[in-house]
């Protein structure tokens, strides 16, 4: 069957029942059956089986056959008596577990084989004892092939069916793909059946649906079908119970095997009712406020205004397409059946089976399209096999009401399919593609119209045709040609910078790593927005993997912490690791309150407004560095990661942008009060932080001391960056350094006292650092001494010693103005 | 230390022969001394104020004026030997010397320890980026959007019906409140709309980035993943151009060899739609056909919700996943590799795939 990936039916499995099972497996009769009561209370059956007919040959050989036909087993069920016709498995057979048959001593028999039940068999899970066969109405020759007699021998193909095809959810759609797969001639099962043109003085139904979907009515077709005399607990024929087990579905009843046989075969749901458990016409219509219920499956259920339902004069006896009601079932004492074949909307069909929860196989196929002509077929079908297998009588009246829906013409202009496809299609491809379909062909002035067959709901534009066309030609005849893009221009800026960031981190020795954005509450509320009683918000989602995590990352850290952990708790202890992403913060609107229909663009105020609803979502970096920067080794002493590491991460990061990143004393409730840096723009915006960690966040995460972090507003960098660096005249004049130290208050930022210097010294400092801080003995107590490197240049002479220094004592005085630093 | 040979007698600076013993006597000795220290002594011996040959030479003021010349010729010649060989001499010991002081200073080279860690991308990162770029040579170019999304953009704009089981199929998140009409982008096609909407004609664009399901992590699904979705919107353009953009990427993405066959297959946005399968001839387990993503010529609905006209324009459109091809291209074998944030993982591929 994998012809059918051709025409876009992929192969899932294949099911076959001998990969498990093997012969020989024979039908045997129970010529004798000595019941023999053992020590430990059992009593086991001793049984001879003829398993050749009498006066044949056995023509099996092997271990434990006997030449003579008859077989000795011992049997530990009770469920047969002598004569009955049962399956045996022969020595040699396989039994699904891998469980090979053979002659083995027991009891003080050799047993040479085993009746099987169908469990054994792997057909069934009846623990009623063994199969006999007269019990499923079979009386075969002795020595039949039991499992050619079980349809053991039948394979099924597991296809995946796209959501479009409803028709392939039934033989008679996959046998007309096959044969457009592989070019072999179809014949239509529906053909098969023959059905009254119409029908008339059957059970009363009325369609009455007074809140129709998108002005669609929910039903437009009901065949009803009456059969009397019918033997419900007739056995279903084993050929109808392998088919539909290798479909999924379980054989049940007689009446219910033979509606869903049907609809295997035809695509076509049916229902069937215990007619003398209705009462008064039935009703298609919407449900009532507060009726309710109780389904097949023996729930009861709330039904909701929009639930399309079957009704009688009692009420609900079914939500339509989706599942039938307990109440009118058939059951073993079922005589007069009603077969039910109607035509239901797609949209109605699948809300109903949503709200309720119910995936069935006849909503499946409802939701999906099923064809309106091929109801009353089915019904006919259905009718005839109950006729044939359940010995009942059809009542020659029968009720068809609705109305047909107009079928679907299309225009297809000649050059269409090819101009679509790239293949130079013939005239006669394109016709016969469509007619295989099943669809009317017919030649117009500029091309042609087609009308899409009445289970292709799927057909409806041109374009939809020129895909069968190919679909049928073969994909694999489509030509390559490379169409050439208009000259582009790269990467934008944003995507360069984004780029070079990462490789920046990543060059600095950074590992990058990938976390979920799904974080909890909590994990927002600490790491989120560090203004205390600043208004947190975040996006929660409707339907969270797990709850504790129900919302979406406000940072990065959170998750990224996670990845540090994890990493540590597998033995990894130096870690600086990494990730750049989006985060998620909505503001005062979020989403809208409708969205506009498919197929048109939306007017520019209400494509605003879409735009408008989606939540702000900046580009963010985050880096988590633990332990230390490199691993030790004999010669070297690695150094622990500290917080200066963190904000020289974000300085490397600002630099690689062009960005000045500027450092302050900050606040956050995820930092160590005392060692968190606040990073800024020039122009005062905070754009992330930095620093170590707080010690109690770190042990209540099971995170090392001392562990540090940055995060960072990466899209507010990319703005800040200058467009065009303007160049810098670079001096040859030799250099002039001079050296200060300033005894300053020792909570004056050192940052602060550098830019007073910087400012100062004016326009003839080329560069200051800061290269000692010192407090302690001999600096008075609550200040610190902050010794500084000046380097001086001119652009246009050698600087005297007297001009560096009077640059200096400016540089000091503004210092000391500021700050009351005093020189050393 | 002496400054004079013991004994020795001043010698007479016109006397060729006394001269000449002096001479080679201090070369003798300077060939003879093993290191700088033996050197020096040897020096102020043989070259020293109180020296043989010094002595001499200060004895030429005292001849007559017609030895002087030839006194003063005979002493320049012998003491530059000598000072010759002297220079030659320290030269050979301080090469000695400093060949011995770095032998010395041999080191084990294999015990280096790694003071600087190599930092790693992520490969699924780098892989984004690696695709980009065929692209971008391509003249395409890149466009992104938002994780968080309007469900407009998600699903209505690409032609899913409301109802339609298609749409169920894509294991939505959605946000709170559902009537919000959030959520988050189960592919990257909104991004299509979104350039459909604010570029302008012809377009070329990949959008690669995260989408999100509502799969259990295991071994092949995750929540989480990337996809690289590219679009062509022009005149002409016909299901030729798609398969012929896709060969041309798949041969520069593995090689020239690369195959790819087109399935049909259904989605709402495009019509045809197929199945992408790229032929792996380094398979694990022999070579075979792998899926690798959907594709086909845009539906015209999709063009007319951003307003453009479907009988001027048509346009294909296909996406990949990159979890996926990083797992068929480099062997990984368990999804749960490329999501947990294992350093090793990373640090394997470090800014390579």
């Amino acid at each position: 069957m994998t012809e059918l990936v051709k025409v876009g039916f992929e192969e899932e499995d294949v099911h076959r029942p001998t990969d498990t099972l093997q012969g020989p497996i024979v039908v045997g009769q129970v010529l004798s059956l000595v019941k023999e009561p053992q020590t430990n209370g059992k009593t086991i059956n001793w049984c001879q089986v003829r398993v050749v007919p009498e006066g044949q040959e056995q023509t099996l050989t092997g271990d434990g056959i006997d030449p003579s036909g008859v077989q000795g087993i011992i049997c530990g069920a009770h469920n047969f008596v002598e004569g009955d016709k049962v399956v045996v498995t022969l020595p040699g057979a396989v039994l699904p577990g891998n469980f090979h048959i053979s002659a083995r001593k027991t009891y003080g028999h050799l047993s040479a084989g085993m009746i099987a039940s169908v469990r054994e068999l792997g057909i069934g899970e009846d623990h009623d004892g063994i199969l006999v066969l007269s019990r499923i109405g079979l009386d075969p020759e002795i020595g039949t092939d039991a499992m050619e007699l079980l349809g053991l021998y039948d394979q099924a193909a597991e296809i995946n069916v796209t959501p479009d095809r409803g028709y392939a959810f039934s033989i008679r759609g996959v046998a007309r793909e096959y044969a457009h797969a592989t070019g072999t001639t179809f014949t239509d099962p529906a053909s098969r059946v023959t059905a009254p043109a119409e029908l008339s003085g059957g059970y009363g139904v009325k369609i009455n649906d007074d809140a129709p979907i998108y002005g669609k009515p929910g039903c437009d077709r009901f065949v009803a079908r009456t059969v009397r005399g019918v033997d419900a607990t007739k056995p279903t024929p084993p050929w109808m119970v392998s088919r539909l087990r290798l479909a999924g579905i379980r054989s049940i009843s007689l009446p219910v095997d033979i509606s869903n046989y049907v609809m295997l075969e035809l695509g076509q749901p049916t229902h069937c009712y215990d007619q003398d458990t209705l009462s008064g016409d039935i009703v298609v219509r919407r449900a009532l406020a507060g009726e309710k219920i109780t389904t097949l499956d023996g729930k009861e259920r709330a039904l909701d205004a929009e639930d399309l339902l079957i009704t009688d004069a009692s009420g609900p006896i079914g939500i339509a397409g989706v599942m039938g009601g307990a109440a009118t079932e058939v059951g073993d004492s079922t005589s007069t059946v009603l077969v039910e074949a109607a035509h239901f909307d797609e949209v109605s069909i699948a809300r109903s089976r949503r709200r309720h929860k119910l995936p069935s196989e006849a909503s499946k196929r409802f939701e999906r399209g099923v064809d309106w002509h091929v109801a009353g077929i089915a019904a006919q079908r259905v009718v005839d096999l109950l006729v044939e297998l359940a010995g009942g009588t059809a009542d020659q009246a029968g009720t068809d009401v609705g109305t047909a829906p107009d079928s679907v013409s299309i225009e297809l202009p000649e050059a269409f399919a090819a101009a679509r496809i790239g293949i130079d299609f013939t005239e006669e491809q394109i016709v016969t593609s469509l007619e295989d379909l099943g669809a009317a062909v017919e030649r117009n002035d500029g091309g042609w119209t087609v009308t899409a067959p009445s289970w292709r709901n799927d057909l409806e534009t041109k374009e939809d045709l020129s895909e069968e066309i190919a679909r049928l030609v073969g994909y694999d005849k489509i030509p390559a040609t490379l169409p050439v893009a208009p000259p582009g221009r790269g990467l934008t800026r944003v995507q360069q910078q984004r780029r070079r960031l990462i490789q920046a981190l990543a060059d600095a020795g950074l590992t990058e790593v990938l976390s979920y954005p799904f974080v909890s509450k909590a994990a927002n509320d600490t790491f989120g927005v560090a203004e205390q009683g600043a208004n947190r918000t975040a996006v929660k989602l409707a339907n969270p993997i797990s709850e504790e995590q129900g919302f979406l990352r406000t940072s990065i850290l959170p998750g990224l912490i996670e990845v540090a952990k994890r990493n540590h708790s597998r033995g990894f202890r130096d870690l600086a690791l990494f990730e750049s992403g989006l985060v998620f913060l909505p503001g005062g609107t979020v989403g809208t309150a409708s969205i506009p229909p498919l197929g048109a663009k939306p007017s520019d105020e209400v494509l605003d407004g879409l735009y408008d609803g989606v939540p702000d979502q900046p580009f963010h970096l985050a880096a988590v560095l633990t332990g230390h920067d490199s691993p030790a080794a004999a010669g070297h002493t690695p150094r622990p990661w500290d917080w200066a590491d963190a904000l020289d991460l974000a300085r490397i990061a600002g630099d690689v942008l062009g960005v000045e990143v500027l450092a302050s004393q900050g606040s956050h409730q995820a930092f160590h009060p005392g060692r968190a840096a606040r990073l800024s723009l020039r122009n005062g915006d905070v754009v992330g932080y930095a620093g170590e960690l707080h010690p109690k966040l770190l042990a209540a995460s099971d995170m090392p001391a001392r562990s540090v972090a940055l995060e960072l507003n990466a899209d507010a960098l990319f703005d800040a960056a200058p467009d065009v660096i303007v160049a810098r005249h670079i001096s040859t004049f030799p250099v002039a350094t001079q050296d200060v130290a300033l005894v300053v208050p020792a909570e004056v930022p050192a940052d602060d006292v550098l830019a007073a210097l910087r400012e100062g010294a004016g326009e003839l400092l080329e560069d200051v650092a800061l290269f000692d801080v010192y407090a302690g003995k001999g600096i008075e107590e609550g200040k610190k001494s902050l010794a500084f490197g000046l380097r001086f240049r001119a652009n246009d002479r050698t600087l005297t010693a007297d001009e560096a220094s009077a640059a200096r004592e400016g540089a000091v005085a503004l210092a000391a103005e500021r700050f009351g630093a005093v020189q050393r | 230390m002496t400054e004079t040979l013991p004994g020795a007698a001043i010698p007479n600076p016109t006397d060729e022969a006394a001269i000449t013993a002096a001479v080679d006597q201090a070369i003798a000795a300077i060939a003879g001394a093993g290191t700088l220290d033996e050197l020096k002594a040897v020096r102020l011996a043989h070259t020293g104020e109180k020296s043989p040959l010094s002595l001499a030479n200060r004895e030429i003021g005292k001849l007559p004026k017609d030895q002087k010349a030839l006194a003063g010729k005979l002493m320049g010649a012998s003491r530059g030997r000598v000072n010759k060989a002297l220079a030659d001499r320290t030269a050979e010991l301080e090469a000695e010397n400093d060949a011995r002081i770095l032998l010395e200073e041999t080191v084990d080279v294999t015990a280096a320890p790694r003071r600087r860690r190599a930092g790693a991308r992520h490969p699924l990162s780098t892989l984004q980026d690696r695709v980009a770029d065929i692209f971008v040579g391509m003249g395409w170019e890149i466009a992104e959007g938002p994780e968080v999304e309007s469900e407009w953009f998600n699903f209505d704009a690409l032609n899913f019906k409301p109802d339609h089981p298609a749409r169920e199929m894509q294991d939505t998140f959605f946000v709170e409140p559902p009537e919000a009409h959030l959520l988050m982008r189960t592919h990257t096609s909104p991004v299509q709309v979104r350039s459909m909407l604010e570029r302008e004609l012809p377009i070329y664009v990949l959008c690669p980035g995260k989408v999100f399901r509502t799969d259990e992590l295991d071994a092949t699904h995750t929540p989480v993943f990337h996809q690289f979705e590219g679009l062509a919107i022009d005149k002409h353009l016909s299901m030729a151009d798609l398969r012929g953009t896709l060969e041309h990427f798949a041969r520069q993405m593995f090689g020239d060899e690369a195959q790819i066959r087109l399935r049909p297959n259904y989605f709402p946005f495009t019509e045809p739609s197929a199945e992408l399968d790229i032929w792996h001839p380094g398979a694990k387990g022999g070579p075979r056909w792998i899926e690798w993503g959907g594709c086909g010529m845009v539906n015209p609905n999709v063009l007319r919700a951003a307003g453009i006209d479907p009988d001027v324009y048509s346009g294909f459109a296909f996406g990949m996943g990159i979890e996926r091809t990083l797992m068929f291209r480099n062997e990984v074998g368990d999804m749960r590799d490329m999501i947990e944030g294992d350093v090793r993982f990373s640090e394997h591929f470090g800014m390579e795939i």
